[in-house]
């Protein structure tokens, strides 16, 4: 008897794949990278899929699509849409479920729209095309989703191109095209990762609101478990095709079993220990400083701006805020228009080609993408043996001791490593190798511009503690120019927020983080997303009450 | 060296029959004295013999071996395009690597000139020089280099381009790196494959230029042997359903086919997934 | 929309310019002619009155500037001046054979477009099939080949062999149009083969290309059959790659034309660049060089006007 009510209870589940393999092709051979993993999803349930990359969380949402990328194949097991086997399927059984009752939303919205087609036709095309609405009603209903998703103009902006419109527009646009069969499951696919924080939060709360409303079962993907704690009931944790674990959002977030999820749910715990400001001159120091790229308007306006030696000065603001350009004011990339630089209190001249090899030396740059910052054809040998040899003057045995003792200093295994090329290395080593050249020229100030976004997160937390050792060590200093408001938080002395070029608030790590805030700064911090369950909610809810009393609420530009 | 074997025992026998035909033809040329049974321009015989045993391929227009002339043919015609596309590209390449590590104004003046001299048909643009300079050999090759020198340019530049947008060359210009270091070191090598590619392709078009200049009575002037004139020399024998004059045009396609697949071949080995 | 016709605009002077610097350099051929090209030409027996006289038939006694513009102005008014080898008007000798080279072109192309779109697209979306290998192998080779082998191969076997065409395209104005399709199918073959070959080539890449976009993923995960997908999604985008093949290869036909013309003296302003070009009569080179050069530019110039015309993110700026 109770195991009837039991069955009962739980009915059949809207998506069942068990024992899920999938093959992906390299070099003409079939490597298998997904081995064998088990998801279950009921009616009305969002599911959280986290992993790192090449953990095979994409794959996956597509095979519940029945679908494998080119040079990808469903190998083995079973998925089940609602009591039928779609491997097994017909491709016409398939097509008819696509876009009606299974739908997806892309990772990039601006790549996923076809350019040569108005916004509200894309709409339109799927649910007329399977014959579940008129175009008229389509044509109604999208609007009506454009207005449930707070897209601004409802009534007109389904009538615009996809390159007329913001990539926070573009990106609920997608989701209400994927809402318009009111389809029994969407899989999200990073639907967030490109866009700012402050963009994030909005179209996070627009997409959870529909999800809710609709009773839409979903699959949200992303690589972020803060993202995720607010859009997921249940979340499976993946790393290299396997699961690690699987639980309801309580239990992940809160109570994680398994060392590698704890390790994820740590990342963002780091701190640097507070120091004194120093009293000496500062090593470098940018005053009112404005530039333009030729002809065009203004992207930095009067930045003023220290960095004190062994300091760790964060630059903190979104796209287009003029942080990178910032940076290649400072390299002599870009030649300000007015202002000065000073570095130890003498003026750097303003131009590269100006500028001493001793001047250049002292000053050095670590980049976002270690890929695209490591020559392929060279090996590591001469990529960090190159400044010694060029600032320096070091060369033959002298030279190849002080590379390897550089390899060690950033826990590289010289003999292991010296001989291999860039492609022989991980993400994280290549980075690693970087930090290496730019220590071989002895600078006494780093620029890192962005040098953790890319990497997955663990790996970046072991990069920004190898940085701090080097800062104890050898007494540098870095200016970090980010978007991570974690990252700011782990290894920063002071902030600079940056907006639209200019700075708007400055000064030590506290002040910055510690209300009252500028306006701006207060919407940057409040929108980053933090390891709780119900942060969204609660954070919408405060600015709602906000609005309500009449205060000034900062939106994001992406508006 | 064990990845270069590995790579040949994986090549398609497109590649392999490729690989065979331009080691064929490079035998021919280097040994093509020691292979001939007589001189180069020697009168042996009257005109149009038909095939013997005296004469393989038989007598052409002048009385002269056909077999003789086509083996020298492969090394007069198969020599001079590889002169000419060899300057093609010291030219091309240079001048594209220059125009995309400068880039701004020297990138703007090298491209127009670049665009109005692509503006012209090759072939028109070479018969107009060649009316005026004459024919002989070092114009031909300068010409038809210079010319040419366009498309690698082209190239080059585009391929450089994309490097030099990479933050390694960056670091290299912040160190303080020269220009010369920066091609030669940065950018070289990254650029290698794609420019072997069109080395192969370009080799194959300046080739069939020269036997369609050497064929209109433009390009390699007598008494050397050169495959294109010896087709139109020959023609008319075709009229009369002997289809010896198509041998020296069938051992043209026969090399640019092989050339061909070559580069078939290595671009898709170089692209990876790009074009699956 | 403003933006397109400042495009286009810029475009159009950027021809007009170039088409400017290619009649400058075609004239100024000449000016590099060595000191003794009179002689060269007329001979060392050459006296001195036929060789002032040569030099004034040329114009060579005026400065090179005034020369430019009395050719240039002359040109405008469809005065292209007079063949050194026969006195006649160039305006004559050019007339009838531009005409037949146009024919000649557009019969090539009448048959290689469709051909060459169609094959090329089915080889694109049966990626990697034996069908494809086939069309790559047969492809590659025949780009290889030179023109005239192509021609003397279909002249042995066609013409000769099994007797089917004429192996000389002996067309005149008074010929049936009829007759003259037949007799110039071998010329204009040899072009097809040369160009299918390319145009499919290339139309292949462009749609693998367009195939692997994003939007066409999207498509297909919203369950649109394939024809739709190809029809409503891949088409509009693929226009702009498509007429640039189109238009490339149309302007090699262009170029093409001057061998087969010569294989089967067929009697166009190729085989006319040829004997002028033999016989060293400047002028004449410099008319045909100029007419050829013309079209080559005014196909590639169309190209790039379509291709700005047919791009959705500059038909819709924002």
């Amino acid at each position: 008897m109770n195991d009837d009510a039991a069955i009962t209870d739980t009915p059949e589940p809207l998506l069942k794949m068990t024992g899920l393999r999938i093959e992906g092709q390299a070099d003409e051979q079939w490597n298998e990278i997904v081995h064998g993993v088990d998801v279950v999803l009921h009616r009305g349930e969002v599911l959280g899929l986290i992993g790192e990359s090449g953990a095979g969380k994409s794959t996956i949402g597509l095979a519940a699509m029945g679908y494998a990328r080119p040079g990808c194949r469903l190998s083995g097991g079973d998925i089940v849409f609602d009591g039928v086997e779609l491997r097994s399927a017909s491709e016409n059984y398939k097509r008819d479920l696509r876009g009606v009752r299974i739908a997806y939303v892309a990772q990039s919205a601006a790549a996923a729209f076809n350019p040569a087609h108005r916004l509200i036709d894309q709409f339109a095309e799927a649910p007329v095309h399977h014959g579940v609405k008129s175009r008229a009603e389509a044509e109604a209903d999208a609007k009506d989703l454009y207005r449930q998703l707070q897209l601004p103009y409802p009534e007109q902006i389904g009538y615009r191109y996809p390159h007329q419109v913001s990539g926070g527009q573009l990106q609920r646009a997608m989701t209400a095209m994927a809402m318009s069969c009111r389809p029994d499951l969407i899989i999200f696919d990073e639907p967030t990762t490109a866009l700012d924080v402050t963009t994030q939060i909005e179209v996070l709360a627009a997409v959870k609101d529909v999800v809710k409303q609709f009773n839409t079962a979903a699959i949200y993907i992303t690589h972020d478990l803060a993202v995720v704690a607010q859009m997921a009931d249940r979340i499976m944790v993946l790393r290299y095709g396997n699961l690690v674990e699987e639980g309801t959002a309580d239990q992940i977030i809160n109570h994680p079993k398994e060392d590698y999820t704890q390790r994820l749910l740590a990342v963002r715990t780091y701190r640097k220990p507070d120091a004194d400001p120093p009293s000496e001159e500062p090593l470098l120091r940018i005053e009112d400083v404005s530039a333009s790229y030729s002809g065009s308007a203004r992207v930095l306006e009067n930045i003023d701006l220290e960095i004190g030696r062994q300091r760790t000065v964060a630059v903190v603001g979104e796209s287009g805020s003029g942080k990178s350009t910032l940076a290649r004011v400072i390299t002599g990339l870009l030649p300000p228009e007015d202002g000065r630089i000073l570095f130890e209190g003498e003026a750097l001249p303003p131009a590269l080609p100006q500028r001493t090899r001793e001047k250049l030396r002292r000053l050095q740059m670590i980049y976002q993408m270690p890929d695209t910052a490591l020559n392929p054809r060279q090996r590591l040998r001469d990529i960090i043996g190159r400044p010694l040899t060029f600032y320096l003057g070091l060369t033959g045995r002298k030279r190849e001791d002080r590379v390897r003792e550089l390899l060690e200093m950033i826990e590289l295994e010289p003999d292991d490593f010296i001989d291999r090329y860039p492609t022989e290395l991980s993400g994280g080593q290549k980075q690693r190798v970087c930090i290496a050249r730019a220590l071989a020229a002895q600078p006494d100030l780093i620029i890192c511009d962005e040098v953790t976004s890319a990497l997955d997160q663990l790996v970046a937390e072991e990069i920004l503690k190898l940085l701090q050792r080097l800062q104890d060590e050898l007494h540098v200093s870095y200016m970090f120019i980010t978007h991570d408001l974690a990252t700011v938080r782990a290894i920063s002395d002071e902030i600079v927020v940056m907006l639209q070029g200019r700075i708007v608030e400055q000064g030590t790590k506290n002040d910055v983080l510690t209300p009252p805030h500028h306006d701006y700064t207060d919407l940057l911090l409040s929108s980053v997303p933090e390891m709780e369950i119900g942060w969204l909610d609660r954070t919408l809810a405060e600015r709602e009450g906000r609005r309500s009393r009449g205060e000034k609420v900062l939106e994001s530009a992406d508006q | 060296m064990q990845d270069a074997l590995r790579l040949l025992r994986s090549s398609p026998w497109s590649a392999r029959f490729g690989m065979f035909v331009v080691l064929f033809y490079v035998f021919m040329a280097t040994f093509a004295p020691v292979l001939t049974p007589y001189g180069e321009s020697e009168i042996v015989a009257a005109e149009y013999e038909p095939w013997s045993s005296e004469f393989l391929l038989g007598t052409d227009n002048l009385g002269r071996d056909m077999l003789t002339r086509l083996i020298y043919g492969a090394r007069n015609t198969i020599g001079i395009a590889l002169v000419t596309t060899v300057l093609a590209f010291l030219i091309g390449s240079v001048t594209g690597f220059l125009a995309a590590t400068l880039g701004g104004w020297t990138d703007q003046a090298i491209s127009r000139v670049v665009d109005i001299l692509m503006a012209i048909p090759q072939l028109i643009f070479a018969l107009l020089i060649l009316t005026i300079v004459g024919t002989a050999i070092p114009v031909l090759v300068v010409v038809i280099a210079v010319l040419d020198s366009t498309r690698v340019f082209r190239l080059a530049r585009a391929v450089a381009m994309n490097i030099v947008v990479m933050d390694y060359v960056e670091v290299a210009r912040l160190r303080g790196e020269g220009l010369w270091w920066i091609m030669r070191r940065e950018l070289l090598p990254n650029a290698l494959p794609p420019l072997v590619a069109e080395f192969g392709l370009r080799f194959c078009f300046v080739f069939l230029l020269l036997s369609a200049l050497s064929f209109l009575g433009l390009g390699i002037q007598p008494p050397t042997a050169d495959w294109g004139s010896m087709v139109r020399d020959n023609a008319t024998l075709i009229t009369f359903g002997d289809f010896t004059p198509i041998l020296p045009a069938a051992s043209i396609a026969l090399l640019t086919v092989g050339v061909n697949f070559i580069v078939d071949w290595f671009l898709h080995q170089t692209a990876g997934l790009k074009d699956e | 929309m403003t933006q397109i016709l400042t495009m286009v605009a810029q475009r159009l002077a950027l021809g007009l310019l170039t088409l400017f610097v290619v009649s400058l350099i075609i004239f100024l051929g000449v000016e590099l002619l060595p000191g003794d090209l009179t002689q060269a030409i007329l001979g060392q027996a050459a006296t001195e009155e036929t060789v002032a006289a040569f030099r004034k038939e040329l114009k060579l006694d005026l400065p090179p500037h005034e020369r430019y513009i009395a050719w240039l102005g002359g040109i405008l008014q469809g005065d292209l001046g007079h063949s050194l080898a026969n006195k006649r008007a160039i305006t004559e000798l050019m007339g009838v054979r531009l005409w037949n080279t146009l024919f000649l072109a557009f019969i090539s192309a009448v048959i290689s477009i469709p051909l060459a779109l169609g094959l090329g697209i089915l080889a694109a979306l049966y990626r990697n099939t034996l069908y494809d290998r086939m069309v790559n192998i047969f492809t590659l080779s025949s780009i290889s080949f030179p023109e005239f082998f192509v021609a003397y191969i279909l002249i042995l076997v066609l013409a000769v062999q099994l007797g089917w065409f004429p192996s000389i395209s002996n067309i005149g104005e008074e010929l049936g149009f009829w007759e003259r399709v037949y007799r110039s199918i071998l010329p204009a073959l040899t072009l097809t083969l040369v160009v299918v070959a390319h145009m499919m080539r290339m139309t292949r890449a462009a749609i693998i290309n367009l195939m692997a976009s994003p939007y066409i993923e999207m498509a297909n995960l919203k369950g649109l059959p394939r024809a739709r997908v190809i029809v409503k999604h891949a088409l509009p985008n693929a226009l702009a790659p498509i007429i640039n093949v189109v238009v490339i290869n149309l302007a090699y036909l262009v170029v093409g034309v001057v061998i087969v013309e010569v294989v089967f003296v067929y009697p166009g302003l190729g085989q006319l660049l040829i004997d002028a070009v033999r016989t060293r009569d400047i002028p004449v080179v410099q008319a045909t060089g100029l007419f050829f050069a013309a079209a080559y530019i005014l196909l590639n110039l169309t190209a790039d006007v379509l291709s700005i015309l047919t791009n959705p993110r500059l038909l819709h700026p924002r």
